[in-house]
């Protein structure tokens, strides 16, 4: 074994088991917070909570049904979408805006109020050009927590109607946000925040600071250029929230590339961890809220097996280099000096491994932040990401959403497989029937909608190609990759695709609105309904889903439905331009 | 069921023509839309047929031979499934034609009063109401459904069981339902009739089995939705290739876009038709193999729920045991030799024709060598058991032999200033105490010893209640027995559970609390007692012996009234269930192939190389399928054939061995999805080089 393949096989190998490793503990705490049982924190923020409760008018012991749970949900949501709106229309005249940002255009606006409110944080704007502190702090990391928030109340709400039998109600929605946010993404985003800025992330309101360069350089039209402008802020805070929250949305455009954002190779591996480990941990908390810690370990196995499979072809394919540097010569090779591989829009300080993996993890959970450039991966590396968002962001996935949207599919694959056994299906003891099957198709039949649709329409209308700044096959990979990360609400962008525009806004913010909600729906639906049926007990005739054949199945469905539908879509975009080569 | 001799071999050649024809009358589409994927097959028809015409004309966008290749196979494809279900419904049919032939229409002697007498109106059967009074004769076709509510005879019932001995019916009890179509071989019934005419238990028999009235049951509605939503999924992903093409066309700068009719022969091959097709065949024949098992089922969401079945509730006697009890023992009072026992005791039995008088003949002859003799001959006269007496027994010269329960013959030995020994009320108490009967048996007023007699456990139905066990299925044993002999036989037969001193109340009352527990409960009955408790549960098999009231709360007949059957139809749910997972995998998994076909054939030169011929996808061509216009064709050929390759099993079932979930659910997993997902490969390929061979391509 080279010492390169050994050094990404420790790197891998670290990271996953810290990630496993933290799940347990996370997530029972996590259900603790969930169960209303006593968990430490809340001797101390208690009184704050009940606080809140008084101040909102919320009566924390009345449960809600769940179209009232989606109600309020739907409500919450959009008006933090108005505020964000209003914020960006208005940021001129609101103070903290040291750079003088004007008012961003209402299409934009449109778009980034949906982006953040759907956890997606698609940025068609440069952060550091155009949103102001006071935008970026109490628009977007408000909204980084109350999106992030939504996703897991949502999951705690549909985790309920799988536990809970012959029950109308599946929780009160208030109080499953005041407690997230409270309890669990605060203290975690204070811990994360700290440690970024002892690396050296900035965390201020100062005017954007004029440094001299070390060595001057030339523009494009032959004037000197001495000096460099370095944008401030506070970062940190919003950055901890960004990642844990599978937010990604960035403070500076270059997202977690920027030294300020990602300075050191430790800053990169918590961030990294903050991706996914909301996401994982929830696992075990779902297996400890439905009594079984098993199905938990079930699904999070389920998870990390596909993660693991299409993070080694991603690193393998960076690591093997790019065909067309290798037809101009350029050494590939890892060897003493560099890394080797495709380093074409990777960061030195985090090489090709930190870099795919950073690339794998970001779109198996939606985070969507970067800390490379993914439209400069090669075909099949490229495609990684891309097919993990395709899968519907249910790989860890959104905090929240990414496990409902994987124990819907979970649903599907005991329908299936349920029936293989000679039994009407039934999943931890609830039946699964037509109105479930009709709320499980929605889940699964509108991302693909959503993707193929605005894709298709960008393809062939003018005001779709006329931004494609890469007419051929990479821009179609290009446009792709925009409406699979706007329509699973991940937020990553290929880039190279001119998507600040009208056109890209509209359709990218009804991408991003449609993935968000009307999934949130129809599992609220399925909770409703799960909640008011009959335990069944478990016995040798039952389908048990905490097994490895359940896992492989599980892993099979999820597959074969990413698959089937995105294959002919690939074929045109990645697997055609990895072929010519 | 295969050893039934009713089974009807799967092709039978008037089944077949009929389900020919109808294959094309079920084209209508106010047919197909019921079924979505068909549906979507249909209009593809139609539409490459139009495209073909076009063709033809000379402006297509293909040639025309290639569009008519594609067009006709897409007709076979809904063609074959439109057979599957012909053929599944042809079955019961033919089974619904032997049925009507009981239905001749038969005349009726309606009676004015409710009690038997000779003074009668002929009618025909047709005209009778509810609630009229008929008399039936030897020789006579019972007009209608209904109870006997005077007269005793024997009836032959051949017609709707196929059983050819026949049954006792006789009013008052649990054996006064009469079924109309069926015929009295001796002496009179006076019927009350209890169904109006059209609505009769035969009428709603041959209406299940015609599939006329079928509607679908929950679990078909659910797996119709997720078909249909894999359907819409894959309508999108053709449809919106058709700008992908147009876009990458344009990008390579050369080619033109993939035409209306390649893109509909990939929709066709990606939408699940295999279970689409074969869905309502499915649940038809496994009506009908419910009903080749004997079993009427009201409806076919009770044949769905016998497959989730946790707990059957069967009763004791019949079902786990032989009907009757079986002498197994002599225990002599003391001073007494077993022979003597054993020779009064057989002698006391000769004339008892009880099952249980027979079996003591039997067992004191096996025994003890002492053979049967004619009552007659020897002349002895027989003291009838009555319900005073509590004991039967005979005289014979001099000899008073009487044999009975316990404290019936302790209360005569008394009355005579007799002594009851100590020993044999021992021997009485032990052989309660082990779940048997003790009969004792005195002779002029002198206790000579005690018969045990003992609940023979039918063969085999240990194993099978293992097999049920393994199955995730609970078997509770009801009984009025003393909870003591309810626990031997319990143990004996091994079943999980047991409720002893059954009343009708503590039946209903055990099946609420399982059904509580979010259990589904399956459980005979015959008597009218048992209607409450039948109502209640999930799966009600009422026999058909049964009172009308047993019938009227079931919802499902056993036509050969063998309580045992409970087993079989929860295996036949099974398959149902089964059968439809297996094929809705065994489809989803086919697709994976056909992607490997078309794929590369729709890209065949797509960003082709000046001077080159073909393209970089066509490195996908993993099959090596010839040209793309075979490769297309043999993905279409392949969806169409697999539909009638698969109708034997979707009218059999697939195979059902009674093993735990994780085990079938690896076997069907192993052979419905991994081999779903290799045999198309195999199958694709080897279609494309007979289209070769042909020289078709």
């Amino acid at each position: 074994m080279t010492p390169i393949l050994m050094n990404s096989y420790l790197q891998l190998g670290f990271y996953i088991a810290v990630l496993i490793a933290l799940a347990k503990p996370l997530g029972w705490y996590m259900a603790r917070v969930y169960e209303g049982k006593p968990f430490g924190l809340d001797r101390v923020l208690g009184p704050f909570e009940r606080l809140i409760y008084r101040l909102c008018g919320i009566k924390a012991d009345e449960e809600m049904n769940w179209k009232l749970y989606a109600l309020a949900m739907l409500l919450f949501n959009f008006a933090g979408l108005l505020i964000v709106y209003a914020l960006q229309r208005w940021q001129d005249f609101l103070p903290l805006n040291p750079q003088g940002f004007g008012a961003v255009t209402p299409d934009s606006a449109f778009n980034t109020a949906i982006s953040f409110a759907s956890n997606t944080n698609w940025q068609g704007y440069g952060g550091e050009t155009t949103m102001s502190y006071l935008t970026q702090m109490l628009g977007l990391a408000v909204q980084n927590f109350i999106s992030a928030a939504t996703g897991m109340a949502t999951l705690i709400a549909f985790i309920r109607g799988l536990s809970r039998h012959t029950a109308q109600t599946i929780g009160n929605f208030w109080v499953d946000m005041v407690r997230t946010t409270l309890y669990i993404l605060l203290p975690l985003a204070i811990v994360l925040a700290l440690i970024q800025v002892s690396q050296g992330v900035v965390q201020n309101f100062d005017t954007y600071q004029n440094v001299s360069l070390l060595q001057s350089t030339v523009d494009a039209n032959g004037n000197v250029i001495t000096e460099q402008s370095l944008p401030m802020g506070p970062a940190a805070s919003q950055i901890a929230i960004k990642q844990l929250g599978t937010n990604g949305g960035g403070f500076f455009n270059v997202n977690s590339a920027h030294p300020f954002e990602n300075p050191t190779p430790l800053s990169n591996f918590f961030e990294m961890l903050a991706i996914l480990l909301i996401g994982a941990a929830l696992c075990y908390t779902f297996g400890k809220m439905v009594g079984d810690t098993r199905q938990g370990w079930a699904v999070l196995a389920a998870m990390t097996i596909i993660f693991i499979a299409l993070l080694a072809l991603c690193v393998i394919s960076e690591q093997n280099g790019n065909p067309a540097f290798t037809k101009m010569g350029i050494d590939q090779k890892a060897g003493a000096l560099h890394s080797g591989g495709n380093m074409e829009g990777k960061e030195v300080r985090f090489g090709i491994v930190n870099s795919a993996l950073w690339a794998t993890a970001t779109t198996a959970a939606s985070n969507g932040s970067v800390n490379s450039m993914h439209d400069s991966y090669t075909a099949l590396g490229g495609l990684v990401p891309m097919w993990l968002m395709q899968l519907g962001e249910i790989i860890y996935g959104g905090v929240g959403s990414g496990l409902y949207g994987m124990l819907v599919f979970a649903i599907i694959a005991v329908f299936v497989a349920g029936l293989m056994v000679g039994r009407t299906p039934e999943y931890l003891g609830k039946k699964i029937e037509a109105y479930e099957m009709k709320m499980a198709s929605l889940v699964i039949l509108i991302p693909p909608v959503v993707v193929l649709g605005f894709t298709a329409l960008a393809v062939v209308t003018e005001w779709g190609k006329a931004t494609i700044y890469n007419p051929g096959i990479h821009g179609f990979s290009e446009v792709l990759y925009a409406f699979s990360s706007q329509g699973n609400n991940n937020g990553s962008a290929f880039a190279g695709l001119g998507a600040n525009n009208p056109f890209y806004n509209l359709t990218g913010g009804l991408a991003m609105l449609f993935a968000r909600y009307w999934l949130a729906i129809p599992t609220l639906a399925i909770a409703g309904s799960l909640a008011k049926k009959k335990h069944i007990p478990s016995g040798p005739g039952t389908l048990a889903t905490h097994t490895l054949l359940f896992v492989t199945l599980l892993i099979g469905i999820v597959i074969i439905v990413g698959a089937l539908t995105f294959i002919p879509a690939l074929a045109l975009g990645p697997i055609v331009e990895h072929l010519i080569q | 069921m295969s050893d039934k001799p009713k089974a009807r071999p799967l092709f039978d050649p008037p089944i077949v023509r009929q389900a020919m024809i109808d294959s094309f009358r079920k084209l209508d589409p106010r047919i197909q839309i019921r079924n979505p994927v068909m549906f979507v097959v249909l209009i593809g028809s139609i539409l490459t047929t139009i495209l073909f015409f076009q063709a033809w004309l000379g402006q297509g966008e293909a040639s025309p031979a290639f569009i008519f290749a594609i067009s006709m196979w897409l007709w076979f494809t809904v063609l074959f499934a439109n057979f599957a279900e012909a053929m599944a419904e042809g079955r019961g049919k033919a089974q619904a034609d032997s049925l009507r032939r009981a239905r001749r229409d038969t005349q009726a002697k309606r009676l004015h009063k409710s009690e038997f007498s000779t003074e009668y109106a002929v009618i025909s059967a047709s005209t009778l109401k509810k609630g009229d009074i008929v008399l039936v004769e030897a020789g006579d076709v019972i007009p209608g459904d209904g109870e006997a509510i005077e007269g005793i005879a024997s009836v032959d019932e051949s017609a709707i069981t196929g059983e050819s001995a026949p049954v006792i019916r006789e009013s008052g009890g649990d054996r006064n339902a009469v079924t109309g179509g069926t015929r009295v071989l001796s002496d009179w019934l006076v019927v009350k009739i209890t169904a109006n005419p059209g609505d009769a238990f035969l009428d709603r028999m041959i209406a299940m089995v015609e599939g006329a009235k079928r509607q679908k049951t929950p679990n078909e509605i659910a797996l119709n939705i997720l078909l249909a939503a894999l359907t819409i999924i894959f309508l999108l992903v053709t449809v919106t290739l058709l700008p992908f093409s147009i876009y990458s066309v344009g990008a390579a700068g050369t080619g033109s876009p993939i035409s209306v009719t390649v893109l509909v022969a990939l929709l066709v091959c990606l939408i699940p038709t295999t279970i689409g097709g074969l869905l309502s065949a499915i649940g038809i024949a496994g009506m009908d193999r419910m009903i080749q098992a004997n079993v009427i089922a009201t409806s076919g969401r009770a044949v769905e729920a016998a497959g989730d079945v946790d707990v059957l509730l069967l009763d004791k006697t019949g079902t786990i045991t032989l009907g009757n009890r079986h002498a197994t023992a002599f225990i002599p009072a003391p001073g007494i030799s077993i022979e003597m026992l054993a020779d009064a005791a057989q002698l006391a039995s000769l004339s008892d024709e009880t099952p249980e008088g027979r079996s003591i003949v039997v067992l004191a002859k096996e025994k003890y060598k002492l053979r049967g003799r004619n009552i007659h001959e020897i002349g002895a006269t027989f003291i009838p058991f009555t319900a005073q007496t509590r004991m039967s027994g005979v005289n014979l010269d001099g000899r008073h032999i009487l044999k009975g329960a316990a404290d019936a013959i302790d209360e005569l030995v008394r009355s005579s200033a007799g002594q009851f020994p100590a020993e044999v009320r021992t021997a009485v108490e032990s052989i309660s105490k082990n779940g048997g009967t003790p009969l004792v048996v005195a002779e002029n007023s002198k206790v000579l010893g005690v018969i045990e007699l003992k609940d023979i456990v039918k063969r085999g139905i240990k194993e099978r209640f293992a097999e049920l066990r393994k199955m995730g299925i609970k078997t509770v044993m009801i009984t009025g027995d003393n909870p003591l002999t309810a626990a031997t036989i319990a143990a004996e037969a091994g079943v999980d559970d047991f409720l002893a001193q059954a009343t009708p109340e503590a039946k209903l009352k055990l099946i609420r609390e399982h059904q509580a527990g979010g259990k589904l409960v399956a459980m005979t009955g015959d008597g009218t007692n048992d209607a409450p408790a039948l109502a209640q549960a999930d799966v009600a098999v009422s026999m058909n012996t049964g009172t009308q009231a047993a019938k009227e709360a079931g919802n499902m007949v056993d036509l050969d009234s063998n309580p045992t059957k409970l087993i079989e139809i929860v295996e036949i749910g099974k398959q149902l269930l089964m059968t439809r997972g297996a094929l809705t995998t065994f489809s989803i998994a086919n697709d994976v192939a056909k992607y490997f076909a078309i794929i590369p054939a729709m890209f065949w030169t797509l960003y082709a190389k000046p001077g080159e011929t073909k393209g970089p996808l066509a490195a996908l061509n993993i099959m090596g399928l010839e040209s793309p216009e075979s490769a297309i064709l043999s993905a279409v050929i392949f969806n169409a054939l697999i539909i009638i390759v698969l109708i034997p099993l979707a009218l059999r079932g697939i195979r059902y061995r009674p093993v735990g979930a994780a085990t079938v659910l690896r076997n069907n997993l192993l052979i419905y999805g991994v081999g779903g997902l290799i045999i198309p490969f195999i199958g694709i390929k080897i279609i494309d080089v007979i289209l070769v061979a042909l020289g078709w391509a």
